[in-house]
């Protein structure tokens, strides 16, 4: 099979559908199908390189609230795919690890498990990767304040000797961050004003 | 030869080979003479800090060439980039063990304040788990601000009370960190 538009993937796998892309061929993949499809995908159809695996948090209220992000590049055709896959649980969100037939995706979806909480089923040995191992909360989550959550510091005989906890950080003014659409102008990065986060002011 | 920030005094045709002086002097001399810097690069900051160190603006200038990697047989840690908390464990594990006296420089907006990072994942000023010497604003600083510091680092160790802490080392070496004061 050459190189596959929406219609005759969807011949092959009737369970997709497709997704809006400015770019790319996108498409909506059922997590219980999503092994079998991506195993086709680099086996029969020259997607062979994963390049990224990321979610998002539609919302807190949003069901199904995380969706599971994959982009997969064909170096023999050179295009690429990108599959998205709902999952099914909201509080407790999980996909299939693609850690099996694609190694790379075992760091990314370490990395997608530390910062949005997504078990990926399968996985050879999903622990966090960017925050430390006993931290609590998953930080990209919608509902997860940037300055962040006081929690123990990492350690706990450095936090004694230390006497170091950690503490949200002090938004002064902040965050800063640009709108989405808009002129030139309207998209400039803008404080969004929080206050001051801390107890203590730093004297 | 005798200025304001030195205590000693000698002249060749009063005093011949014998120079007379005070411990304080003497002790603080040899160390802010030869001060081993710990390299804590973390971040871009780091880059610039070995800038410092090659020939171009070159710290062994100051006689500060001997970087090095191994707490134990050094005794300024250059903190030079971004302290996340998960680093911060390290940062200060790698503190302790250098043998005293010690001394900390925070260069960088990160390691002074946590810069642009006011975010979950970074330690807010590395001034929260170690006690900091001298402070070096920029973003990252030039290589001459950190030589700057780092000459403010020597006029500071010029003017410690050397015999006082070696007699009573606790009282004196336990600078209260920052949190220290929050909790
Ligand atoms: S102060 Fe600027 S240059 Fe230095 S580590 Fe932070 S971001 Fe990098």
């Amino acid at each position: 099979m050459s190189q596959a538009d929406f219609a005759s993937l969807k011949e092959r796998f009737a369970y997709l559908t497709e997704r809006d892309s400015a770019d790319h061929l996108s498409v909506n993949c059922p997590a219980k199908h999503l092994l079998e499809f991506c195993t086709s995908l680099r086996d029969e159809l020259g997607y062979d390189l994963l390049l990224d695996v990321t979610a998002i948090d539609w919302d807190v209220q949003t069901s199904p609230r995380f969706t599971g992000i994959y982009h997969i590049l064909s170096t023999t055709h050179h295009n690429y795919i990108r599959i998205a896959s709902d999952c099914l649980e909201d509080a407790q969100p999980s996909l299939p690890s693609l850690a099996g037939i694609f190694p790379a995706a075992n760091w990314h979806e370490r990395e997608t498990y530390d910062m949005m909480g997504i078990r990926y089923e399968g996985h050879p040995d999903l622990k966090r990767i960017l925050m430390w191992e006993d931290y609590p909360y998953h930080p990209l989550r919608k509902e997860f304040p940037l300055a962040g959550i006081e929690v123990p510091f990492p350690a706990a005989d450095v936090a004694e000797s230390a006497n170091a906890k950690v503490l949200p950080a002090p938004m002064m003014g902040g965050p800063f961050v640009s709108p989405s659409g808009g002129t030139m102008r309207e998209i400039e990065p803008q404080a969004k004003d929080e206050s001051w986060t801390e107890k203590e002011e730093q004297h | 030869m005798s200025t304001e920030s030195t205590t000693l005094g000698y002249n060749s045709k009063v005093e011949g080979e014998v120079v007379v002086t005070q411990a304080d002097a003497v002790i603080n001399w040899i160390r802010k003479h030869s001060v081993w810097p710990m390299p804590m690069g973390l971040a871009c900051c780091a880059i610039e800090l070995m800038a410092v160190g090659a020939s171009r603006f070159d710290i062994s200038r100051f006689g500060m060439e001997v970087m090095r990697f191994s707490p134990r047989q050094a005794d300024c840690m250059i903190v030079s980039g971004t302290v996340t908390y998960k680093m911060a464990e390290v940062v200060r594990r790698i503190y302790e063990q250098m043998a005293e006296p010690k001394w900390v420089v925070a260069m960088g907006a990160c390691a002074s304040t946590g810069g642009m990072y006011r975010s979950y994942a970074t330690l807010q000023g590395v001034d929260r788990i170690i006690p900091v010497d001298v402070y070096v604003s920029g973003c990252p600083p030039r290589p001459e601000a950190l030589l700057d510091a780092m000459i403010k680092l020597q006029d500071k160790i010029g003017r410690e009370s050397s015999v006082k802490n070696l007699t009573a080392p606790k009282a004196v070496a336990e600078k209260p960190a920052f949190a220290g004061k929050e909790a």
